[in-house]
């Protein structure tokens, strides 16, 4: 039933793509009940231990069979139910809000595809099957955003997608390649013991070297998951079709790197964080991806970007939790934020389809007398974000604090996060939903058809009940005491740090119609994507490779190896003469020459 | 019966010249070749009576030389199916200019012998010979049908390859006379060569000849301008099928002969596969047309073989090298075969190939867009395809011999810059696909004619290749064993 998981999207996939691309109607029933399926399959699975295997590929020892396999645990299941619950909810989303598109079976295929290809990852039992399958949620994530190929800027975006996750992987395969060399074994299970032998064999080399193979696994983790200084592709992405940015931008595959990071945690041991320097470092990529992603969202005007920003802000909250060695609060918090982001995006998708593809918040407003149902859910996917006390992103974001409290400058960052997560986030609901609406469009809008809005509701439930006791067990990993209420000082910091967030920015942006504030550093983003574009775009990829293009042209062609072609080939050219340039005859010369000096050769000996 | 394989393409060589329909007559003739390929190799998985298919007759006494035609192993066996795999494409696919048909088709046969006869000979002066009657067809075509400069070009590469055939010459003479014999499997059963000085020397006139012809950095400079130019069979076989010989010597010849004269020149060569990578890589991303991107391409990925020979010749027993390298050879071959295939399609329907004149082809051309995006990720390493199989298999093996205790050696830091190919590769392929297939469509793309079923039967012959040996590597690697 596990194998299911696998080959049910693909072969919706496959069939959508041979048979269906002139039938969007059957194509998308397809995907669509290929995904409910494997939902239903995932609550089956929920909690079960258990392994399966199709060999890939038999080398020699000391490698062996490199295996396609299916390994089940509680981390596994969970995530599957992450990822098929929001999987579904989208792809029903989706009928409605593509359903005038004119390439929808393609839509159709290429999200089966990303179903095929994450629950790969998920379900991965060894590094090289996460390597295969993350590179196809790769691939999935830039035919998604390239979904309107001929509008250059989502060409761009999903080439830019692509390339900068490219180079996580680039660092993904080292370090993989290193914890080979190390251990001997790409299998998860195996890798724990053979670490433990290793280190015994070489203290020595132990945790320098260890380091550095989970900084470079890491380096993955940072494409995907689009920690700095790869995060630029992220808000690009949203180009894509707004359920791809909820599914894939937001709750599913930008959460792999930290799923794959606790992966590690659990089969090599928390000690590869907490004893080498690479949790140290990772926890520091984390908390400052969180300040600066949460620093540029107070100021962008785009309803997906700003969501976008906080989507890297709180995925910096993982990864900072997983390098402090508190994975399972990080997945916790994965857990929560995947049905409240999802929730996020597919409302604000519900209010670009109502105010006619307009996504500037500026020219919203208003919008909860309009659509009240969208505007509700949209409001309780909001308070579990800012962690309003009892929704699902307080325990889970109390959580992340409590696995920082041992490092004070992190736990002061997350502080700091967690006072300008309510500030956006209450400028982006006071001016789209409140006052009155600034646009024809907004003013035009009206509430969205059913199939689109019982997802809203849906998520909405789970938005605020997901993080409660008995709930939670759906979650991958929990930490001791999820889900309880206590009123501590962590309590008291995290109410203020609300309070201190939202009401600032009540009052500043209540009633406004254009933003009071201006902070080009942070509109500007930190000027980082400028940056990228003149070093590495204009500057190496541009420049550079002409620059070498120049010295190939005339130092090796010209030069090097071509002052000696032209050397023969000026003698040649004495032959050339005595055979009126003719080259039919010329090359049947040589090759006869050629055999027969191989035949005197021989002869004479 | 392997001896059919060389006589369906020269037989139907002669045919064309005796004035039978070119295009029909070289059609059946790879058809053929094709359908006896896949039987070989079917009968060389199934059973041990393969050997009735070898063919051997004596050509001359003293020295012993023998036109002996052998499904050796399982690398001539895979060479041989890349061969007849790509030969039916190219020659299915191409459209030979009007009145040129003859020469068109009947060199594309000739090459197709050529690589065929080199890869199953078991005689080094017929491995040898083989090859260079498939070299003159392809300066052939070149000269004479070539794009732009053509006469400079298929100077270029006449001198280039026909230097590097004289180097290896020079090095096939004196491992035969080190050895006292031409047959390769009666130097095989010798083991390697006892003399160490003459394996150094010996290895340094291969791994020049070889290199060569493969073009190693820095003596690649003659192959981009040469497919560039080249009709576009003429560039499918040589680079998908022909250049995989000088590859296939290294590792026939090379690797178990010369064991040790290869691991002295070690570090050079990590260099020069490096150059390949990452310079010739650098180059590729600077390139404004897509025959000259393709071009370079193709020997930026020599690179990536070349570290699997380098896996080989580092001490230490490497039994994953030899299958990885030998899947990346025929991955590549097919990749690249259906590249220039495309491009070549691309040029028919636009009347360009310049990156920035063309753009929003997958509108009017979807089935074209589909299958240039399945090789193009392909040829970057998606896996699922078989390029990927080759690529981490030979990336596996560079670490197969690490000893965590002395550091990292110069096959696996070699193998770590290598592996920032993938970032250069797939940039300028994104590239180029977001300017041929993406964005708004232009003048020359909006009416372009897409694929028709007949015209989509080579290609998609290359692309389920690709996905067959990409999901299931066994079915290569079993080949192998």
């Amino acid at each position: 039933m596990a194998w299911l998981l696998l080959l049910l999207p693909l072969l919706s996939a496959a069939a959508n793509h041979l048979f269906l691309k002139r039938n969007a109607f059957l194509a998308s029933m397809l995907s669509v009940g290929s995904v409910v399926a494997t939902f239903v399959i995932s609550l089956l699975l929920l909690g079960a231990t258990d392994s399966y295997a199709f060999t890939w590929a038999s080398l020699p020892e000391p490698v062996g069979n490199l295996s396609i396999s299916l390994k089940l645990d509680q981390l596994a299941t969970g995530m599957m139910i992450v990822v098929t619950g929001i999987g579904m909810l989208v792809h029903i989303f989706s009928l409605a809000y593509m359903a005038d598109d004119s390439a929808k079976a393609r839509y159709f295929t290429c999200l089966s595809l990303f179903m095929f290809s994450m629950t790969g990852i998920v379900l991965a039992g060894n590094f090289i099957m996460t390597f295969m399958f993350w590179e196809l949620v790769g691939l999935s994530s830039y035919l998604l955003i390239g979904h309107w190929y001929e509008k250059n800027s989502a060409a761009d975006a999903a080439k830019k997608a692509f390339l900068v996750n490219r180079i996580g992987d680039f660092g993904f395969m080292v370090g993989i390649l290193l914890l080979f060399g190390i251990t001997g074994t790409f299998i998860f299970d195996e890798m724990g013991a053979k670490l433990a032998a290793f280190e015994s064999a070489y203290p020595g080399c132990y945790p320098c070297l260890l380091g550095t193979a989970i900084l470079c696994v890491f380096c993955g983790a940072v494409g995907k998951s689009a920690q700095l200084p790869l995060h630029v592709w992220l808000p690009d992405a949203m180009e894509g079709p707004t359920p791809v940015s909820a599914l894939i931008h937001a709750a599913t595959m930008v959460a792999a790197g930290v799923y794959m990071l606790y992966r590690v945690h659990l089969s090599l041991g928390v000690e590869v964080f907490t004893e080498t320097m690479a949790g140290e470092v990772i926890a520091w990529v984390g908390g400052l991806t969180a300040l600066a992603a949460a620093l540029m969202a107070t100021q962008q005007d785009d309803i997906k970007r700003i969501l976008a920003y906080s989507t890297l802000s709180q995925l910096g909250y993982m990864v900072m939790a997983t390098g402090l060695g508190g994975g399972d609060a990080g997945m916790f918090h994965l857990f929560t934020h995947a049905w409240f982001k999802a929730l996020l995006f597919l409302g604000s998708g519900a209010v670009i389809y109502a105010c006619h593809h307009q996504q500037n918040i500026w020219k919203m407003g208003g919008l909860l007398k309009k659509m009240p149902i969208t505007g509700i859910t949209f409001f309780l996917g909001f308070l579990a974000l800012i962690a309003v006390p009892f929704t699902s992103g307080f325990f889970s974001k109390e959580a992340i604090l409590h696995a920082a409290e041992g490092n004070p400058p992190l736990f002061w960052i997350a502080v700091a996060v967690a006072v300008l997560t309510p500030f956006y986030m209450t400028r982006l609901f006071v001016v789209t939903f409140l006052g009155s609406p600034s646009s024809d469009d907004a003013d035009h809008a009206k509430e969205v058809s059913p199939l689109m809005f019982v997802p809203l509701v849906l998520l909405a439930v789970l938005a605020v009940i997901a993080g409660y006791k008995g709930i939670n067990t759906l979650a991958p990993a929990l930490p001791a005491h999820a889900g309880e209420f206590h009123v501590n000082p962590l309590f008291w910091i995290s109410l203020g740090a609300l309070l201190a967030g939202s009401i600032p920015a009540f009052i500043i942006y209540s009633g406004r119609t254009k933003d009071p504030l201006s902070i080009p550093l942070f509109r500007e983003r930190f000027y980082l994507d400028a940056i990228y574009d003149k070093v590495f775009v204009r500057g190496i990829q541009d420049g550079g490779a002409a620059l070498i293009h120049f010295f190939d042209e005339f130092l090796i062609n010209g030069v090097l190896v071509g002052g000696s072609t032209r050397l023969v080939q000026s003698v040649g050219g004495l032959f050339r003469r005595a055979q009126n340039g003719n080259l039919q005859a010329y090359a049947f010369a040589f090759g006869l020459g050629v055999i027969a000096v191989i035949y005197f050769t021989v002869f004479w000996k | 019966m392997l001896l059919a394989l060389l006589l369906i393409p020269l037989l139907a060589f002669a045919a064309i010249l005796s004035g039978s329909k070119a295009r029909t007559a070289a059609t059946i003739a790879a058809g053929l070749n094709l359908v006896l390929g896949l039987a070989a190799a079917l009968s060389f998985a199934l059973s041990d009576s393969s050997r009735l298919w070898n063919f051997s007759v004596d050509v001359l006494q003293r020295p012993h030389i023998q036109l002996s035609l052998e499904l050796f192993d399982g690398m001539s066996v895979i060479m041989l199916l890349l061969s007849v795999i790509v030969t039916f494409a190219a020659v299915f696919s191409g459209k030979a200019p009007d009145g040129r048909e003859k020469l068109y088709y009947g060199s594309s046969l000739l090459i197709s012998a050529g690589a065929i006869g080199a890869f199953l000979s078991t005689d080094l002066f017929f491995f040898y010979a083989f090859h260079e009657l498939a070299l003159i067809p392809t300066f052939l075509m070149i000269g004479m049908l070539g794009r732009g400069d053509r006469k400079a070009i298929a100077w270029k590469i006449t001198i280039y390859l026909g230097f590097g055939s004289l180097v290896l010459l020079a090095g096939l003479v004196w491992l035969a006379s080190a050895f006292g014999t031409f047959s390769i499997p009666a130097m095989l059963e010798q083991g390697p060569l006892a003399d160490a000085s003459a394996q150094k020397s010996i290895a340094a006139f291969l791994i020049l000849g070889f290199g060569i012809l493969v073009s190693l950095f820095p003596f690649h400079s003659w192959a981009a301008p040469a497919y560039a130019s080249a009709p576009a069979p003429t560039a499918m076989l040589h680079a998908g099928v022909l250049k995989k010989f000088g590859l296939y010597g290294l590792l026939r010849l090379a690797v178990p002969l010369l064991p040790d004269g290869l691991s002295a020149w070690l570090v050079p060569l990590c260099v020069l596969l490096l150059g390949n990578i990452v310079w010739v890589g650098l180059v590729t991303i600077s390139q404004k047309r897509l025959d000259g991107m393709l071009g370079n391409s193709s020997v930026m990925h020599m690179g990536y073989i070349f570290l699997g020979i380098a896996a080989l010749a580092a001490p230490g027993l490497n039994e994953i090298a030899l299958p990885a390298a030998v899947l990346l050879m025929f991955a590549h071959g097919i990749s690249i075969a259906m590249l220039f295939g495309l491009a070549d399609r691309i040029e028919r329907v636009t009347g360009t190939l310049d990156l920035q004149k063309l753009g929003g082809l997958a509108k009017s051309a979807p089935a074209l867009a589909f299958l240039f995006g399945l090789v193009g990720m392909a040829s970057i390493g998606l896996p699922g395809l078989a390029n990927f199989a080759g690529e981490v298999m030979i990336f596996i093996a560079s670490f197969v011999n690490y000893d965590p205790a002395a550091g990292l050696g110069p096959v696996q830091i070699t193998c770590i810059i290598a592996i920032s190919g993938v970032v250069i590769s797939a940039v300028y392929m994104l590239r180029a696909y977001r300017s041929i297939f993406q964005g708004p469509a232009v003048d020359c793309t909006r009416k372009a004619a897409d694929l028709t079923l007949s015209d989509r039967i080579p290609a998609v012959l290359l692309a389920v290749t690709l996905l067959a040996v990409g999901i299931f590597p066994n079915l290569l690697l079993s080949l192998l064993k």
